[in-house]
């Protein structure tokens, strides 16, 4: 604190010729970026290397043999897709809607305004692990046990199932929405607000009609944010609903599921014969690499022309 | 919209349509508060499930909160249990002291470089590698740990153990660079241009006025950008559980295994039955892990706020 | 009203998709990662000669399948070590039943360590003293001068407890065994580890040499195999379960049936296991 206020009396050491100190930092935190994207480009570079060869139509469309040391994992990009696609169904109007609702309607100044921007807040910074103890703890062992009580039935909504392991992750990527659908909200222009109120439209018109068609790329951002982030995420879904080999399809959500992410977990710490699944492994973690990249990629795009939206504005 | 049919009195249009605008607020303003109620339920299931071993007596006689200090072991199947929590706490503070230590200096130098040497083509290369980077799931890095790096690791540095908490601590900090360079960047691009201008303005190089300017009128906000890395480093799971070696030992070496508290959940979770203490003991590492990643993500969030302020007061 | 729509739509689409599918849901079998490549090779061969049957096998560990059977998510339930009594009386308080125990197979439990180690045969005290960290020099059991470096399996799967039984006499293991979550992770480890060691099934011991085993000091030093695992003088040789709730009838029973039969036998020993009989 002491040398900082004595620094700032000081005056400021008169720049040379030289500047090694400038020079220096210049160069240290320029080699820091370097060094960044030396690393991303060394795992990219190892995964795409082993993998590529790997991953042909076989791969793709097959299911594994041979206790998995043949074979493809389609049923673990299946059980994926399918998963993602519950998470949005069930994250997206909430999400939405807590948006809109934040950014159009609520007072920033009420309690339960901060109380839910708290909560965004910290939602966000939940482990992914202990959403996996919470899917296991309220929608498992609450939700559906008192589903399967209510309904009579043995044990169908009470275990790890597809369902679940959806909506766990819909809690866990209902802050990416929010902020998201937020920061789209906020481009676009309080005059169409004001001129759509002053047509006569209600405010749920002028949501519906003017700002939400507006702020699509930004909802748009946000879904494919979660998606790549749910098709990544493995610690949730291990207790609730994730399943090591399954020979057929999951086709109704109380079904367990193979998952991509999960998939290499297994293929790199359980598998049968280490060698022989190598490839397949390389080949699994190329493929969930290049789904999630390849998301991470269209958000970006989406982010970048929302931005220049507003830029172009102001 | 239901179309206004001739005949039906205006007035009770209007009326309809205010029940209707009421409505949707409300249906709104439910979204908003779920995102209150899904952290709420967090809290609620994952303490209930841990609660017997702070209530039960019948829990407590086999684990006890002074039981988890009273045994450097963590040998939780056996004839007689041991829950010593300590080599789990030694771990995972062992883990992200690495990780920081490994991730803060590059993440900020590198966020240093972008918003203040980087020309705004350099720039705009280095966001898509930090988003890469980012979208990397961590089951992706956590099998580079354990497959690539851990190998390359013991090569250069000859330890005895190859998978320790340095390996697991680089793959982890990869991991948090995202987090920390994304919400340093902004905060040092937030500092309003005046400050530059008057620092160089008086004599000062660019360098002198990226030290002693910009970087100090930020450091709220590279503090928060830190403590939001600190907070996803002790939560991360998969990376720790595949690239750690898990082993419960007390000790300072960097170069011994590490387990952690979330490698332990993810690990031993799935098998345990329901109720038990395992179980409940689970519950109550899952507890800890999100009353620590809380405290210190409500730290972050004050950071945030004294940015906020004292940009705008300038 | 546009917007009610896609939310009815949503709704619809949620309700219709969750209505539980009780048809097809088949057999669950569930439990030991040792038996995983067994229960699949069952499963397969069993749903390619019976059409229409399906069994569906999934791993985690023996204490998962257990967890499973008491929690009443599983049909039958692989474990490569037997019932613990208060898991049985867990699943007496659920189900008024302590289990229905089918030895279905034999594992060999075999003791894997790095091709280039000099080791060939270890004690079962020498084996204990190393997993307790009483011996942590290869040299003191005639190998070279180096650190032993423990490679365990997590503790939710029976392969660690038969191994802290039968080995340990039940004490525990060092703290500095690395746990890892599969017995592959073991094998991957220890063939990356010149001075590692570890242990799991027999089936998975690809790329690290399995050690040969003595009872006693002077007892002569068996490797497993069909016969020694048979007669019992491999020292590491244990039965394979399967766990019922109830007396298998049904689908359930044909599949238990077809397993014990000669021709479910002869697969066990196709993948590395041996045969009950």
């Amino acid at each position: 604190m002491s040398s900082d206020t004595l620094r700032d009396v000081r005056p400021l050491p008169r720049a040379r010729a030289f500047d090694v100190q400038g020079v220096s930092l210049t160069a240290l935190s320029g080699l820091s970026a370097a060094l960044i994207a030396l690393m991303v480009a060394v795992i990219l570079g190892d995964i795409v290397g082993h993998g590529w060869q790997a991953v042909t139509w076989e791969f793709l469309a097959g299911a594994p043999r041979n206790g998995m040391t043949e074979g493809g994992i389609f049923p673990a990009i299946y059980g994926t897709v399918l998963l993602v696609l519950l998470m949005v169904v069930a994250l997206i109007p909430f999400g939405v809607g807590a948006a809109v609702y934040l950014h159009e309607y609520a007072d920033p100044y009420a309690w339960t305004t901060q109380a839910v921007r708290f909560a965004v807040n910290n939602l966000a910074g939940v482990p992914s692990i202990v959403f996996g103890l919470f899917g296991l703890g309220f929608f498992i062992q609450f939700v559906g046990r008192s589903i399967d009580q209510g309904l009579g039935l043995d044990v169908v909504w009470g275990q790890p199932s597809l369902i679940w392991a959806a909506l766990t992750l819909a809690v866990l990527n209902l802050p990416v929405v929010i902020v998201t659908t937020e920061e789209a909200l906020k481009t676009v222009p309080r005059e169409m607000r004001e001129a759509s109120l002053a047509l006569g439209a209600t405010r749920w018109q002028t949501v519906r009609y003017v700002l939400l068609p507006q702020a699509m790329p930004g909802i748009l951002t946000g879904a494919i944010l979660a998606v790549s982030r749910g098709a990544g995420e493995v610690a949730p879904i291990l207790f609730t609903g994730a399943a090591y080999f399954l020979p057929y399809l999951p086709s109704s959500p109380t079904d367990q599921f193979m998952e991509l992410g999960y998939h290499v977990f297994v293929l790199a710490t359980q598998s049968p014969d280490v060698e022989a699944t190598r490839p397949i492994l390389y080949g699994t973690v190329l493929v969930l690499l290049g789904l999630t990249l390849l998301l991470n990629l269209t958000a970006i795009v989406l982010r970048a022309r929302l931005r220049a939206r507003l830029l172009g504005r102001s | 919209m239901a179309l206004l049919r001739p005949g039906i009195d205006a007035t009770r249009h209007r009326r309809m349509q205010l029940w209707r605008e009421r409505f949707i607020e409300f249906a709104l303003r439910s979204s908003a508060l779920f995102a209150v109620v899904g952290l709420l339920l967090i809290i609620v299931f994952v303490f209930r499930e841990a609660a017997p071993v702070l209530f039960d007596r019948e829990t407590q006689r086999e684990a006890s909160v002074p039981g988890f200090f009273a045994t450097p072991l963590w040998q939780p199947v056996g004839d007689v249990p041991k829950y010593g929590i300590v080599p789990l706490l030694v771990g995972t503070f062992k883990v992200v002291v690495v990780a920081m230590v490994f991730a803060t200096p590059l993440a900020v130098l590198a966020a240093l470089f972008s918003s203040e040497f980087a020309s705004p083509r350099v720039r705009e290369a280095i966001k898509p590698v930090i988003e890469i980077l980012a979208g990397i799931p961590s089951v992706v890095m956590g099998f580079f740990a354990l497959m690539v790096l851990a190998s390359w690791l013991q090569q250069w540095t000859g330890s005895t153990i190859r998978l320790n908490a340095v390996n697991a601590g680089i793959a982890l900090g990869l991991g948090v660079i995202p987090t920390i360079y994304t919400v340093a960047e902004d905060a040092l691009r937030a500092v309003p241009r005046s400050y530059r201008e008057a620092s160089l303005g008086l004599g000062a190089t660019p360098w002198q006025t990226a030290w002693h300017v910009a970087l100090p009128a930020a450091s709220a906000g590279v503090g928060a950008a830190v403590l939001l890395g600190l907070a996803r480093a002790v939560g991360e799971t998969m990376i720790v559980l595949m690239a750690s070696g898990n082993a419960a030992i007390i000790s300072g070496d960097p170069f011994d295994s590490v387990r952690t508290l979330s490698a332990s959940i993810a690990a031993e979770l799935a098998e345990v039955v329901v109720g038990s203490p395992h179980y409940s003991v689970l519950f109550f590492l899952g507890a800890l892990l999100f009353t620590i990643t809380f405290i210190i993500n409500v730290a972050a969030g004050v950071f945030v706020e004294r940015l906020r302020k004292r940009l705008a007061g300038a | 009203m546009r917007p009610s729509r896609h939310a009815r739509a949503a709704v619809l689409f949620t309700l219709l998709a969750a209505v539980p599918s009780h048809a097809g849901r088949g057999i669950t079998v569930k439990g030991s990662d040792t038996m995983v490549i067994l229960g699949q090779r069952w499963a397969e061969t069993y749903m390619n000669q019976n059409a229409g049957q399906v069994v569906m096998v999934t791993g985690g560990g023996s204490g998962t399948g257990i967890a499973a059977l008491i929690n009443g998510t599983t049909d039958v339930c692989q474990s490569s070590r037997a019932m613990k009594p208060d898991e049985k009386l867990k699943l007496r308080d659920r189900f008024q039943t302590t289990g229905i125990e089918i030895p279905v197979a034999k594992d060999g439990l075999a003791v894997y360590v790095h091709t280039s180690n000099p080791v060939r045969e270890l004690s079962l005290e020498q084996l204990r003293g190393i997993y307790m960290g009483t011996i942590t020099n290869w040299k003191q059991v005639g190998g070279s001068e180096a650190t032993i470096i423990l490679y365990s399996r997590e503790n939710n799967s029976g392969t660690y407890v038969f191994f802290k039984d039968v080995v340990l006499g039940g004490r525990d293991f060092s703290p500095r065994a690395q746990t890892l979550p599969g017995t592959a992770a073991v094998v991957n480890a220890v063939s990356k580890d010149a001075n590692g060691i570890g242990y799991g099934g027999g089936a998975y011991a690809k790329g690290v040499r399995e050690v040969a085993l003595k009872r006693t000091a002077t007892a002569p030093a068996v490797l497993p195999d069909v016969k020694t695992v048979q007669d019992g003088s491999y020292p590491l040789s244990r039965p394979l379960y399967f766990y019922l709730r109830k007396k298998p009838e049904g689908d359930v029973r044909r599949f238990v049936d077809w397993v014990l039969s000669d021709a479910g036998q002869q697969l066990a020993t196709q993948v590395g296991y041996f045969p009950l009989r």
